[in-house]
C-alpha cells in the first residue's frame, strides 16, 4: 500500500481519489499560497505539491491561511510554483519532494519568515520578469480557481455580460469593441470591432453563430492553453458577449485533443455557467440566448485556419476552402460565423467593463492593448508572459527573460510560429507590434516567442519549420502539398552540405510560388521561416554550400557519397561527416 | 438572383452574371486559363491552382474557378510571372508521383501532359520524390494507379455529386494523400461502387483507367459529363 500523494502511488489511484479540498478559513484570511495548477506545473507535481500543503496548513492549524487551486503564474520553468500575494513573493521549484522548500513557504505563511530575500523565492514587486508586465488578458491567471465560478464572479468576472446584455444595445457593445482597436490575436490582426459588424450584418435569417478558435498548434506556443487552463470562464464570457453582439445564440469552442486539461477545465465552466445563468437559455436573467459547445480537434495544425475548422466542427474532414466567401457570411453550415481566438475572446470582457477607450490607451498607434507571449527557447524565465504593445524584443528577451540562459550570445527571435520569421540582433530595439513584425519579415502570429542564441543554426531552424509545414499540410492544394517536401528536401540537401547555389535559387524561387499560389494561410505561410533566414542570415545558407561547414556547429556534414546513406550510417563510420561537424563546432564560438 | 456584371479580363470588356466565376466568364470570351482540378458540371475545389490570375489591387492572387465576378475588376490571366508559377506547378505534379508517358494508357490522352507541353516543359530541375505507390487492379473493369493520381478529386466529386455513390474520398494528408474507395476498400470489394465508370471518364491522366487498354488508347469520351450534368438538371 503506498501513501496516498507519494510518488509511488499510481496515475489512476491519483485519479480516483477525490481532490484534496482547499483549505479556506471561514473568517478573515491574513495570508494565502495560491499553488499552480497548469500543465506546467502539474507536470513536476504541484497537484501532490498542493495536497501536501493543505495538510500542513491543516495540521498547524492557523485559521487564517487559505492554500488554494490558481491557474498559470507565469514562471513555467521554475515550476512548481506557489505564490503568496499578501507577502508579494513567488516561491519556484517547489518540488514536492524536497521538504525544505515547502518549509520556507509554511514558514511565510505562519509569518515566521525573514523578511527579503532570505524568505527564499522571487519577490514579485521587483522582480522584472513581472514589472514590465501589464496584464489584461491574465490579470485573474494565478489569482483564481480555473475550476471555481464562485471564484470568477467574485473577482469581478460576468460583470461585464451582464453590463451588456442588460444595459447595452448589441450596437453599443460594437462600437465598444471597435473603439478598443482590439486586433484579431490569432495572429494576423484583423480588426475585431470590424469582423463583429460583418458578422452581425450578414444575413442570417437561420441564425449565426460564434467560434472560439483554440486550436493552438504553433510549436512552442502556450498561451491559448494557459489561459483556458487558468481562466476559462473569462473566454466563455466574452464570447456571450460577442453572441450578444453579433446575434448569435449558439457557440463553439475548437479545442485540440492534446490539452486535456484545457478540456476538462473548459468543459466544467461550460456546465458550472449554465447551471448559474450565465450560459444557456436566458442568460443573465434576460431573453438572451446563448448555449456553448466544446469540440475537440483530432490533432490537425491545419484545423487552426478557419475553413478548416469549420470543415471539422461540421463533421466533415479538416481541409481548408477557398474564400471568399469568409465565414463572417457564410461559415458554420453556411451561415454567418464569427471566429476569434482564445485570446481575442478573453480581452472582450474587460473591453466592455472598463470601455473601449481603456484598452486603446495601451499600446501604440496601430496595434492597441497588450499581447500574450509564450516566451521559449534559450532564455533565463521561460513562461507565459503579457507585455503592452510596442513594448522592445530587447525588454521582452532581457528584462522580462533575463537575458539568455547558459550566458550564451543572442542570435535571433522567431515569432509567429512556422508562418513566421527570426529577427535578428541588429533589429532587437525594435517595438512589438503587428506592423513593424510584418515589416521585418515575420508576423506576430498567436504568440509564439522563441529565443535563439548563438548554438542555433538557421538553416536548421528552417528546415524544422519547412519539416513541420509538410507534415502538417493538408495535401489539398498541390503548391503546399508538394512544394513543402520539395523545400525540406532542397533544405535538408544544404544542411547536409550537399546543396549547391543553384539549389539555393530553386529553393527561393519556389519558396515564391508555394507563397503566392497555396490555397491557405498554412501554404502562404510555409516559405515565411526560409525567406526571413535567407534574409538575415544568408551567409550561414552559404557557408554551408560553399565551405561545407555549419558555422554554429548543429548541422551534421555528410562526405559527398556517404551524405546519400541514411544519416545513422554516415555518422557510424569514421568518414568526414563526424570529423566535420566537430572540427566547426571546436573552431566556433566558445 | 443574378444580376448582370461588366468586367476586364486580359484588356477585353466582358459582361457575365453576378454568380458566374472570373474562369466561366473568360471561357465565354474566349480566353482560355489552364486547369485540371476543375470540370465543368462538377463543383469547384481550387485545388491545383493552375487557373490562379492578377487581380488589379489585390496583392494576392486569386483562384479563377472559385472567384465570382465582381463589377469593375480588372483580371490579368497570362503574365510572365504567372506562366512562370503555372510551369512551377506543373512539374511539381510530375516529380510528385511516379507519371512516365511513355508506358501510360493515358499518353498523348493526358492533360497533365498537354499542360507540359503547352508550357513547352521538357525536363525537371526539381528532385523526383519517387514514392512507392500502388496499383490496384481488383476491380473487374477498372485499374487505379495510385503512380499517375495527381489528387485533382474529380473522380471524388463525380462519384458523389452526380452518380451519388460517395465511392472515393481521400485518406491521409500531405504528400501522403491516397485516393481511397470506401475508407480502403479494395475497390473490387467495394459496396457502394455501382461500376458506372464516371471516375475513369473524368481522370484527366492514367491513374483511372478501363482495364484492357494499351498505351495511348484514347480512353474518355469528353463530351459524355455535360449530357450526365444536364440529365441531372444541374448546371456547371
Amino acid at each position: 500500500m503506498t501513501a496516498p500523494g507519494s510518488p509511488e502511488e499510481g496515475a489512476t489511484a491519483r485519479r480516483r481519489r477525490r481532490q484534496a479540498e482547499p483549505v479556506l478559513p471561514d473568517g478573515p484570511v491574513r495570508v494565502s499560497a495560491n499553488v499552480c495548477q497548469a500543465a506546467g506545473c502539474l507536470s513536476m507535481g504541484s497537484d501532490r505539491l498542493f495536497e501536501q500543503l493543505c495538510d500542513q496548513v491543516r495540521a498547524e492549524g492557523f485559521g487564517d491561511v487559505a492554500v488554494r487551486r490558481v491557474g498559470c503564474l507565469g514562471l513555467c520553468a521554475a515550476g512548481p510554483l506557489v505564490e503568496v500575494p499578501e507577502e508579494c513573493r513567488l516561491f519556484d521549484y517547489v518540488s514536492p519532494d524536497e521538504p525544505q522548500k515547502s518549509a520556507q513557504v509554511l514558514a511565510t505563511l505562519a509569518g515566521k519568515a525573514p523578511l527579503g530575500e532570505a524568505a527564499g523565492g522571487r519577490s514579485v514587486a521587483d522582480d522584472p520578469f513581472f514589472a514590465h508586465q501589464v496584464k489584461v488578458v491574465l490579470e485573474r491567471c494565478g489569482k483564481v480557481d480555473p475550476e471555481s465560478l464562485g471564484d470568477y464572479v467574485a473577482s469581478g468576472g460576468y460583470r461585464a455580460l451582464t453590463k451588456a446584455v442588460t444595459e447595452m444595445t448589441p450596437d453599443e457593445v460594437i462600437a465598444e469593441v471597435v473603439a478598443s482597436g482590439l486586433r484579431g490575436r490569432g495572429g494576423a490582426g484583423y480588426p475585431t470591432g470590424l469582423k463583429w459588424r460583418t458578422v452581425a450584418k450578414s444575413a442570417g435569417a437561420g441564425g449565426r453563430f460564434v467560434v472560439c478558435n483554440a486550436d493552438e498548434g504553433d510549436p512552442g506556443a502556450f498561451m491559448d492553453r494557459s489561459v483556458l487552463e487558468s481562466c476559462p470562464q473569462q473566454v466563455l464570457e466574452g464570447m456571450a458577449i460577442a453572441g450578444y453582439a453579433v446575434g448569435a445564440s449558439r457557440g463553439y469552442v475548437y479545442v485540440r485533443a492534446e490539452y486535456p486539461l484545457a478540456v476538462k477545465r473548459l468543459t466544467s465552466a461550460v456546465r458550472q455557467a449554465e447551471r448559474d445563468g450565465y450560459l444557456g437559455r436566458e442568460v443573465a436573467g434576460t431573453r438572451f440566448e446563448f448555449l456553448v459547445e466544446v469540440r475537440i480537434g483530432a490533432g490537425a495544425f491545419v484545423c487552426g485556419e478557419e475553413t478548416a475548422l469549420i470543415a471539422s466542427i461540421e463533421g466533415g474532414r479538416g481541409s481548408p476552402r477557398p474564400r471568399p466567401p469568409y465565414p463572417a457570411a457564410a461559415g458554420l453550415w453556411g451561415l454567418p460565423t464569427l471566429i476569434n481566438n482564445v485570446e481575442t475572446f478573453a480581452n472582450v470582457p474587460q473591453v466592455v467593463d472598463r470601455g473601449g477607450a481603456w484598452l486603446s490607451s495601451i499600446g501604440t498607434e496601430h496595434s492597441k492593448g497588450t499581447k500574450v507571449f509564450a516566451l521559449a527557447g534559450a532564455v533565463k524565465n521561460t513562461g507565459l508572459i503579457e507585455v503592452p504593445m510596442g513594448l522592445t524584443l530587447r525588454q521582452i528577451v532581457f528584462d522580462i527573460g533575463g537575458g539568455l540562459a547558459g550566458e550564451r550570445r543572442f542570435k535571433a527571435v522567431q515569432t509567429g510560429g512556422p508562418s513566421g520569421g527570426c529577427i535578428p540582433e541588429a533589429l532587437i530595439d525594435m517595438p512589438v507590434d503587428y506592423e513593424t513584425l510584418a515589416a521585418a519579415g515575420s508576423i506576430m502570429g498567436s504568440g509564439g516567442m522563441i529565443v535563439m542564441d548563438d548554438k542555433t543554426c538557421m538553416v536548421d531552424v528552417a528546415k524544422f519549420f519547412m519539416d513541420f509545414c509538410r507534415e502538417e499540410s493538408c495535401g489539398k492544394c498541390l503548391p503546399c502539398r508538394a512544394g513543402t517536401e520539395e523545400m525540406y528536401r532542397l533544405l535538408d540537401r544544404i544542411s547536409t552540405g550537399r546543396g549547391s547555389r543553384a539549389q539555393l535559387a530553386q529553393l527561393e524561387s519556389l519558396a515564391g510560388m508555394v507563397k503566392a499560389t497555396s490555397l491557405c494561410g498554412l501554404g502562404q505561410g510555409a516559405p515565411n521561416p526560409v525567406f526571413s533566414t535567407l534574409r538575415y542570415f544568408r551567409d550561414e545558407y552559404l557557408a554551408h554550400i560553399d565551405d561545407r561547414t555549419c558555422p554554429a556547429g548543429v548541422c551534421q556534414i555528410g562526405d559527398e557519397d556517404i551524405g546519400a546513406m541514411p544519416p545513422s550510417f554516415a555518422t557510424a563510420g569514421a568518414g568526414g561527416g563526424h570529423t566535420a561537424a566537430l572540427g566547426t563546432s571546436e573552431g566556433g564560438p566558445p | 438572383m443574378s444580376e448582370v456584371r461588366t468586367l476586364v479580363i486580359d484588356g477585353k470588356d466582358v459582361a457575365a452574371s453576378s454568380d458566374q466565376s472570373i474562369l466561366s466568364a473568360a471561357r465565354e470570351s474566349g480566353i482560355r486559363i489552364p486547369t485540371l482540378c476543375h470540370l465543368e458540371g462538377l463543383s469547384d475545389v481550387g485545388a491545383c491552382r493552375l487557373c490562379v490570375v492578377e487581380l488589379e489591387g489585390s496583392p494576392k492572387l486569386l483562384p479563377s474557378c472559385t472567384t465570382k465576378v465582381e463589377e469593375g475588376m480588372k483580371v490579368t490571366t497570362t503574365s510572365e510571372r504567372l506562366v512562370a508559377y503555372r510551369r512551377n506547378i506543373i512539374e511539381l505534379f510530375f516529380v510528385e508521383r511516379n507519371h512516365v508517358c511513355s508506358v501510360c494508357v493515358a499518353n498523348n490522352n493526358c492533360e497533365l501532359q498537354s499542360h507540359a507541353r503547352a508550357l513547352s516543359l521538357n525536363h525537371f530541375s526539381l528532385p523526383a520524390l519517387h514514392p512507392e505507390l500502388e496499383v490496384d487492379a481488383t476491380h473487374e473493369r477498372f485499374v487505379l494507379d495510385q503512380n499517375r493520381c495527381i489528387l485533382c478529386t474529380r473522380c471524388v466529386r463525380v462519384c458523389d455529386e452526380i452518380e451519388g455513390a460517395h465511392t472515393w474520398d481521400i485518406r491521409g494528408r500531405g504528400v501522403g494523400s491516397r485516393l481511397v474507395s470506401d475508407l480502403g476498400t479494395p475497390w473490387g470489394s467495394s459496396p457502394t461502387c455501382t461500376s458506372c465508370g464516371k471516375c475513369v471518364q473524368v481522370c484527366p491522366t492514367g491513374a483511372l483507367s478501363e482495364k484492357g487498354r494499351s498505351v495511348s488508347e484514347p480512353k474518355a469520351r469528353r463530351p459524355y459529363l455535360p449530357y450526365l450534368v444536364k440529365a441531372h438538371g444541374r448546371t456547371g
